[in-house]
């Protein structure tokens, strides 16, 4: 196997690029999130802006990433980022958008109606009501939208190589350039397996954060 | 107390507005239950809600202890009062305990008291609480789930409750349990309570005072007894139905119907000549033997006749004996079980209060209704 081959003579190189990939996705995932949940929430009040945001976020989606890079580089090379890792944070919390801001809603919104009339009628704020209500309740859903982004970002980051934001894409855009199949495969490789660890990983969590009353009554098949 | 001024409340505008509650005025006394009945969208709900707050006014006031409620700000109006709904809103993350201690939680008492008040509300509604405490909402039967209803409303010990259907949810043989529950609860509690309901039976059981809606108007407001023997117009006669003077069984108590001071008494001690004796001068069919203030059977004079001895020793013991607080109802239907036109009454230590019989019951009944002509 010279796949194997290449992995072991360049593994300094390898864990570099993991490091390297899994720090712009996570980065941009965890920025993504702070955008994204507060907008998911804040849509839940009304019906007419969710519909505009949602619709908004799949327009991003649609975007091809290349094309989007393209986009980008004009505006971006006015403050000296036209290249490199700004714009691939960026396009990376962009396509991020959809999949949180959607889960996020819906979550919120299908907190039963009774819970939030008997949070409200027992003179819990707002505030408290989603603090102990509707996010305990809505946090399984939301994270599985940040495990689609960051699944979603991964693949997404392994492109953003082409405008030198570095990440395990590098293995694969050089290797094309000098016709290096090895090098290819090993990027290919790394990236496959790179997205199914982190999406167990985030199944656990989702696991992890699903609050005991709720899995109780999952399981009694209320 | 609940001062109701005027109060109207117009949901949409223009062309869609739909009036939910037309210039209502009433009191709810404080310490009283008064249940609000009517078929659904006639306003009854609307009006829980407006107490509180989760509705806005659209006229008039609402007051609580001259207090009127838009001085108050709405989350510490709605902490001040408790709420229970049909459909409960258990929170299922939290546990029975933490559901139980929202409202303690929201007005920032100290851990030890809400454990101690918690406690306390359990064992009140009959939930073991170390059994009860640290389960979850999904564990607990319906009926169980209601309970929990109820002492989360209670938990701060508010003086007002506001209560949509709240036992609206369970099977009707549990309902019965946690409406007598409830009334023993409330019985020591004292609370002012706003209980909506669609159910008749329900609002004259737990009801002080009823106050029936028609499309948003309050068309009656009176005691059940007043509800049912003088319905205001033909919709409340319908609504309350055909039995009404059957559902007055219900709310009536042996005590206010018995003859306290019966002539047919007979010691046990005395010798059958002389009662059968008793029985003819007086023309009475039977006569109830006391022993001690204690009843002990009846006897007539077919059971007397060619007998010389003491009565006591052929006395006939009566099939059952009624509570001084059993309804008409529960008599009635004990005559008609035993094949019996008089039945004992005891008082709460078996002593001798009286005798109730189907005359009695009549003549309690037209008693109500002749206050109708006044």
């Amino acid at each position: 196997m010279n796949v194997l081959d290449f992995m072991q003579k360049n593994a300094d190189r390898c864990w570099l690029l993991t490091w390297e990939h899994i720090w712009i996705v996570a980065f941009s995932v965890f920025l993504a999130t702070l955008i994204a949940v507060p907008i998911g929430i804040a849509i839940t009040r009304n019906e007419q802006v969710a519909k505009r945001v949602i619709n908004t976020a799949n327009i991003l989606m649609t975007i091809p990433s290349i094309a989007l890079f393209g986009i980008m580089l004009p505006i971006l090379s006015l403050i000296g980022h036209g290249l490199g890792k700004v714009p691939a944070v960026i396009a990376l919390v962009l396509y991020s958008q959809l999949p949180i801001i959607r889960n996020t809603y819906i979550a919120i919104k299908n907190v039963p109606p009774e819970l939030v009339d008997a949070g409200r009628g027992l003179g819990m704020s707002n505030w408290r009501r989603l603090k102990e209500v509707e996010i305990p309740l809505a946090i399984p859903v939301i994270i599985a939208g940040l495990r689609t982004a960051a699944v979603m970002s991964i693949g997404i980051a392994a492109i953003a190589a082409y405008i030198g934001a570095g990440g395990l894409g590098v293995f694969i855009q050089q290797g094309i350039a000098r016709v290096y199949e090895e090098m290819i495969i090993a990027g290919a490789i790394l990236v496959a397996f790179l997205a199914i660890f982190v999406d167990a990983g985030m199944a656990i969590l989702e696991n992890l954060v699903t609050p005991k009353g709720v899995k109780i009554a999952r399981k009694l098949g209320q | 107390m609940i001062r109701y001024e005027g109060v109207t409340k117009i949901f949409g505008s223009g062309g869609e507005a739909v009036t939910a509650l037309d210039n209502v005025t009433f009191d709810i006394e404080k310490g009283q239950v008064v249940t609000f009945l009517g078929p659904s969208g006639c306003g009854k709900t609307t009006l829980l809600r407006l107490t509180n707050r989760l509705i806005t006014l659209t006229r008039g006031t609402i007051t609580i202890n001259e207090r009127d409620i838009m001085s108050v700000g709405q989350v510490k109006l709605r902490q001040s009062m408790g709420y229970a709904i049909q459909a409960i809103g258990l929170f299922p993350n939290k546990t029975i305990y933490g559901n139980i201690a929202t409202v303690p939680h929201l007005l920032g008492w100290d851990e030890k008291r809400i454990r101690e008040r918690v406690d306390e509300l359990l064992l009140m509604l009959r939930l073991e609480p170390d059994v009860f405490r640290n389960r979850y909402p999904a564990e607990l039967s319906g009926g169980q789930q209601q309970r929990v209803g109820v002492a989360r409303c209670l938990a701060a010990n508010p003086e007002i409750l506001l209560m949509d259907e709240p036992f609206g949810a369970i099977d009707p043989i549990n309902r019965e349990e946690i409406q007598n529950e409830f009334l023993r609860v409330q019985g020591k509690l004292k609370k002012t309570i706003a209980f909506v309901t669609h159910d008749i039976h329900e609002a004259i059981k737990m009801g002080d005072k009823i106050a029936i809606f028609q499309d948003g108007r309050l068309i009656q407001y009176d005691t059940p007894e007043i509800i049912l023997t003088r319905p205001q117009n033909k919709y409340i006669a319908d609504f309350v139905g055909a039995d009404r003077a059957l559902k007055v069984l219900g709310l009536l108590r042996a005590e206010e119907a018995m003859n306290r001071k019966p002539k047919n008494v007979l010691q046990a001690s005395i010798d059958a000549r002389e009662a059968l004796e008793f029985l003819e001068e007086n023309g009475f069919q039977q006569a109830i033997v006391i022993q001690q203030g204690k009843p002990v059977g009846y006897v007539t004079s077919k059971l007397l006749k060619y007998e010389n001895t003491e009565v006591k020793n052929i006395v006939e013991p009566f099939p059952t004996y009624v509570g001084m607080y059993d309804t008409l109802r529960d008599v009635m239907s004990y005559m008609l079980m035993h094949d019996m036109r008089v039945l004992c009454v005891i008082d709460g230590n078996g002593d001798f209060a009286g005798t109730i019989s189907l005359d009695n019951i009549q003549k309690c009944i037209l008693d109500i209704y002749a206050e109708d002509t006044e």
